[in-house]
């Protein structure tokens, strides 16, 4: 199981905001994202999810990113948004993302300490309870490789060292996780990958900035 | 999983803010109107009654596809939910369905007793009925398409609105054309055909078309 | 040397520099010749007098109204297919001058309609077909305007383009089923050339001529427009981020 990014150039809003961003990452890799506001971390994950149009290449067990309805069955994401229905309780929301997703849920609810909140509507939720529901889908996923974005944003030093756990357990049966964070999660053997801002002179393929005189 | 999302969709029309039944009280309020219009004479109420059921409907059905899809964009749900094992495509699928069975199919139900109140002759009331169930999973599943086009846009509605009514022009026309046929005793066989042909053809490339524009949106 | 090549924004301004002044040209020579050749020295229609003269505005309008949400339905295939901006620009650059063919047809129609039928506007198929049709160029430019990314709005409004033409001919054929009309038939077909008669035929022919080119006029001055707009965020983008 591998992830292999080659020359990945991303554009969003008529800027590019990704340059020939290469790595690689091996089963069992956890690979921490860096660099400062607008770096272009969230593009990146992003771009991974399948979501974007991108130049370059990526392969994901030896499928290509172009294949995109095959390469998304392999990713659980964790994004800024929670993807919780406040109309519904804690326990509705994760139980419909395991019908979806077809994992279970204890573990994830025992994992995540949603068991004590099960029944509780999900908008008197405070934003940290959102967050470690949001998170616990994925476990219930069971996918190979996990894209997380600030994944401890409004959790305490508790529930961090937890998610810090949950990601190295991930990555030690065999799975793969790239998340960008500001905050040590003080995992050990990491990757780290650094992102800088893209100047605003790069060249680009916009043809309505390039060729005209 | 079908059956879990659709299950979703419909508890979350049903609970508070999710506006199932405002469609249905908007096609009690527009027929109300009606006489007040164009005055209580029991004889012109039956000439257009068949007309002013079909565009009530329409415009009730027309009130709640903004929310098909907007909620889901805004919090995150709909990246969540394009990386699941369910293809997109029969996601905006099951989403349409729960549209109409939160929207169209009370209208369906209602819709006999307004005409009732609008003195539609008689022998109408079943074509009524079977145009109005025939025909308004197209005004949903066309909606679907609307909705996708219009879920980044703040407000809307109105825009939306402005997009999917021309698309609704031949299910309106081939809708009405079979109540006013069968109130004149006419008949309806052509009109209905083609106004499931309309569906059909609707069920089969809505889906498609709102997630490739659902696609574009999450880009 | 492919066609594609004009899908560059720069090869296309150079390009269409050069081709404007000789369509402008063209349009100034067809429109002139054929409208007074057609309002001026033609004979007097037997039944309807000189009113019917304004079938040298109004068939050319009406036929330039349809087939600019033609050209904007290819355009924006191209765009989805091939991604060429000019190409979707020129899409959007035709959507205002097709609204206007699409309104001033239907104004000319109900001036020519008012004495000859009695009334300016009757729910005949292909009226009510042209006012669905300047719903459609609404529609379409409400959608640009409503989205700020360039590139996202041109995918939504040729993905709107590609299903209004579908439920365009829809509505067609459908209003056709609700109401048969008053309308006469096409009054000119390449291949039957008797609804009119030779007289009025070649006037016209220039005055159709004549608004075709000043369609195409107008959408590459539009699109030269469009495609320096494009440029202009291009490089305020790129000036705000460095400041």
């Amino acid at each position: 199981m591998s992830l292999t990014v080659n020359n990945l150039s991303c554009e969003r809003g008529g800027r590019l905001i990704l340059r020939d961003v290469s790595f690689s990452l091996q089963a069992g890799e956890i690979m921490v994202l860096r660099g400062p506001n607008g770096a272009g971390k969230s593009t990146l994950i992003r771009a991974l999810c399948g979501f974007l149009r991108c130049d370059g290449e990526a392969t994901l067990n030896a499928m290509p990113l172009r294949d995109r309805d095959a390469w998304q069955d392999q990713i659980a994401y964790a994004g800024h948004l929670d993807a919780i229905k406040p109309q519904l309780t804690v326990g509705e929301n994760l139980s419909f993302w395991s019908a979806l997703y077809g994992g279970s849920v204890d573990h994830a609810a025992e994992v995540f300490r949603l068991t004590e909140i099960w029944d509780r509507p999900a908008n008197v939720c405070s934003a940290g309870q959102k967050r470690r529901l949001g998170l616990a889908r994925l476990l219930v996923a069971e996918r190979p490789l996990w894209l997380l974005d600030e994944p401890t944003v409004s959790l305490d030093a508790d529930m961090t060292a937890t998610v810090a756990g949950v990601i190295r357990d991930h990555a030690a049966a065999g799975g793969m996780v790239l998340a960008a964070t500001h905050i040590d999660l003080g995992l050990t053997d990491t990757k780290q990958l650094d992102l800088l801002p893209v100047s605003a002179d790069t060249p680009t393929n916009d043809p309505f900035l390039e060729g005209w005189t | 999983m079908t059956r879990a999302v659709l299950m979703r969709e419909l508890r979350l029309a049903l609970r508070s803010g999710g506006g199932a039944g405002l469609g249905l009280v908007f096609f009690l309020i527009v027929i109300l109107l009606i006489p007040f219009g164009v005055g209580p004479d029991e004889t012109l109420l039956a000439l257009i009654a068949p007309g002013t059921l079909w565009i009530a409907a329409l415009l009730a059905c027309l009130l709640s596809l903004d929310r098909i899809f907007q909620a889901d964009y805004e919090d995150g749900t709909l990246d969540i939910l394009t990386l699941s094992p369910m293809p997109l495509e029969g996601l905006v699928a099951i989403k349409g369905l729960a549209h109409w069975l939160t929207t169209g199919l009370p209208l369906v139900i209602a819709a006999p007793v307004l005409g009732l109140t609008l003195s539609l002759p008689a022998p109408a009331y079943g074509w009524l009925i079977a145009s109005l169930l025939v025909g308004t999973p197209a005004l949903s599943f066309l909606g679907t398409i609307g909705a996708a086009l219009t879920v980044g846009v703040r407000r809307g509605g109105l825009l939306l609105s402005l997009l999917v009514l021309p698309l609704y022009i031949p299910t309106l026309i081939f809708g009405a054309s079979v109540v006013t046929s069968a109130a004149e005793g006419q008949s309806v066989t052509t009109a209905f055909q083609l106004l499931g042909g309309i569906t059909l053809f609707t069920l089969a490339l809505a889906p498609f078309t709102a997630a490739a524009t659902l696609r574009m949106q999450m880009r | 040397m492919s066609l594609w090549e004009f899908a560059n924004p720069v090869k296309f301004i150079r390009l269409s520099g050069r081709l404007l002044p000789w369509v402008s040209g063209l349009t100034v020579i067809c429109l002139a010749v054929g409208l007074i050749w057609g309002l001026f020295f033609t004979p007097e229609e037997a039944r309807q007098g000189h009113i019917a003269k304004i079938i040298y505005i109004h068939v050319p309008l009406a036929m330039m109204a349809i087939n600019a949400w033609g050209m904007m339905f290819v355009t924006s295939l191209i765009w989805l297919i091939r991604r060429h901006h000019v190409s979707v620009l020129a899409a959007k650059a035709a959507a205002p001058i097709g609204a206007t063919f699409t309104l001033l047809a239907i104004i000319t129609g109900a001036i020519w309609g008012a004495p000859t039928w009695g009334t300016p506007w009757v729910w005949d198929p292909r009226l009510t077909s042209f006012a669905v049709l300047l719903v459609f160029y609404f529609g379409y430019m409400a959608l640009w305007a409503a989205i700020e990314d360039p590139d996202k709005a041109a995918d939504l409004t040729s993905v709107l383009a590609m299903v209004g033409t579908v439920f365009a001919f829809l509505s067609r054929y459908a209003v056709n089923f609700w109401n048969q009309g008053l309308h006469q038939g096409a009054s000119l077909s390449l291949d039957k050339e008797e609804n009119v008669a030779d007289v009025f035929y070649i006037p016209l022919l220039l005055s159709i001529a004549g608004f075709v080119l000043l369609f195409l006029a107008l959408v590459l001055l539009r699109t030269q427009t469009e495609v320096r707009a494009r440029r202009l965020r291009a490089l305020m983008l790129r000036e705000g981020a460095n400041a």
